[in-house]
């Protein structure tokens, strides 16, 4: 029974991730009064890239491989510790908040692991930027961690994110969803329809990969964009109030909602100077800075 | 009503930080606008019933810190001609951290202070606070004359905010009064920066500081 239900929620991961992207073209082609891609545009790519061969470099170790398929693996486990709403979470202990951080700074290496194995100069600059901006943007994301757990007084994810985030849930919202665009590189952190190399970043760290490792890569991409999705939505909503059915309603009708203003920041801003960036991230860090006051404040009272 | 009124001042001190780290002029009007709108909507949720006297301050608070400042504001913006980026003396980074280091030492001196029973939950005094030090910070690390009279308007808004505490014991007139004084000097500035900006060919406030023939 247990081994039916963790299989069901794997395939759950794997099968709804690539949706997300679609949606967010879909919404950037509507703005821009485009037909656009199809919603699937995603699975199709992956389907594509599933078949083709794989060109690897003469320098590269295996790491070049492994590197993909472990931040793959690390971004699919971290998604597990992530409660589904009413569902609850597959895997939940005291303190496995820290194993999720943690879990997404051993993908974030990995990519960039694999990224340095080829030599190439693009890629080097690639990973130099995402190793930087990670440096400011995992500050938010634990804040915005600690700031639900001092609100909650608890360690473990289902109880952390199950009620609202009361007085600071809009600051911890607005912090949260600065760092989703900066984990994802989407814009104003990065472009990720760029095809200039010296501006890219997550784009530019994945140039040599093809093939398989190119389509794990895309694919946990988009994974990693549901599972920060899916947590501003249940730390920002009290879905542990709701019935289950209207909670499952209300993580939908959330990530949809996040997806679709993912998409509209990008149809409407421009990508920001590298300068600028650290200055939002930083504004990202004190809002949810502000959370943790207010939780710890309110918490006083 | 606590749990709602914690959550409007929070917004407004995210928006404390919006209007320090935006580098445009429009960015910051919009930004001290909404938090006008957002704290004159205050005195609405603090009362349980409802009175024709807090309804009419709300009102003309939102209309005139939501509507007719920024109105101003952008009026000057546009008849001075000035360009919109404003240069800092102190660096959007700094002035953040700055802002932060406000709202953190608002937070931690509000617990100190000895409140009423009935204010020690909400959130009003450190937000009160953190806005007078946010304004102070945007009076002191901006240049251009706009950006002086936005750190004004939030400081102001501080005190408007630490003036809820005493909504019941405030007559309306005094509300009022204030409103119609702010409307004014907003309106004043608004001719004043017109004059710099023909007597200097710029706002930048660091040029007043020159004496000459």
């Amino acid at each position: 029974m247990i081994i039916i239900e963790i299989i069901l929620r794997l395939a759950l991961w794997l099968v709804l991730a690539p949706l997300l992207p679609g949606i967010i073209n879909k919404v950037k082609a509507w703005v821009a009064g485009r037909r656009g891609p199809p919603v699937l545009q995603l699975y199709y790519d992956l389907a594509k890239l599933w078949q083709k061969g794989v060109v690897l470099s003469t320098l590269a170790s295996p790491g070049f491989i492994a590197g993909p398929a472990v931040a793959w693996i690390a971004v699919l486990a971290a998604a597990q510790l992530l409660p589904l709403g009413p569902a609850g979470a597959a895997l939940s202990f005291r303190g496995d908040v820290l194993l999720l951080v943690y879990l997404l700074a051993l993908a974030r290496f990995c990519t960039v692991w694999a990224a340095m194995e080829t030599g190439s100069a693009f890629e080097g600059m690639g990973s130099a930027r995402e190793v930087s901006y990670a440096v400011l943007s995992e500050a938010a994301l634990i804040t915005a961690v600690l700031a639900l757990s001092v609100h909650t007084g608890s360690v473990t994810l289902v109880t952390m994110l199950a009620p609202a985030a009361g007085a600071g849930a809009v600051l911890l919202g607005a912090g949260l969803f600065t760092v989703l665009l900066a984990e994802n590189c989407r814009v104003p952190f990065d472009d990720p329809n760029t095809h200039l190399e010296l501006t890219m970043i997550h784009e530019a760290m994945i140039l040599d990969h093809s093939g398989p490792p190119l389509a794990v890569i895309l694919h946990g991409a988009s994974m990693k964009l549901l599972l920060f999705a899916l947590l501003l939505t249940e730390a920002v909503l009290p879905l542990g109030d709701l019935p289950a059915l209207q909670a499952a309603g209300a993580l939908a009708g959330g990530v949809l909602a996040v997806t679709m203003g993912v998409g509209l920041v990008e149809s409407l801003l421009a990508r920001f100077a590298f300068r600028r960036v650290p200055m939002l991230l930083t504004m990202a860090f004190l809002l949810c800075l502000f959370a943790l006051l207010m939780a710890w404040k309110g918490g006083a009272a | 009503m606590i749990p709602s009124l914690n959550l409007l001042i929070g917004l407004a001190m995210g928006l404390n930080l919006l209007a320090l780290g935006s580098g445009r002029l429009p960015s910051i009007i919009r930004s001290v606008a909404l938090q006008g709108m957002v704290i004159g909507v205050m005195p609405l949720i603090m009362d349980t019933h409802f009175e024709w006297l807090t309804a009419l301050v709300a009102l003309g608070t939102v209309t005139v810190k939501g509507f007719v400042i920024p109105y101003l504001l952008r009026r000057a913006t546009r008849a001075a001609n000035i360009e919109r980026e404003n240069e800092p003396f102190i660096g959007f980074v700094p002035s953040l951290l700055l802002g932060a280091g406000g709202t953190i030492a608002a937070v931690a001196l509000a617990r100190a202070l000895p409140l009423l029973p009935e204010h020690t939950g909400s959130l009003l005094v450190p937000g009160a606070l953190a806005s007078v030090l946010t304004g102070f910070v945007m009076l002191i690390g901006r240049a251009k004359a706009i950006s002086q009279v936005c750190g004004y308007l939030i400081l102001e808004n501080g005190i408007y905010l630490f003036g809820l505490l005493l909504i019941h014991a405030t007559p309306l007139l005094v509300e009022a009064g204030i409103l119609l004084d702010l409307t004014v000097g907003i309106f004043v500035i608004g001719i004043i920066v017109d004059r710099i900006q023909r007597a200097f060919d710029s706002l930048d406030t660091r040029k007043l500081t020159v004496l000459r023939e």
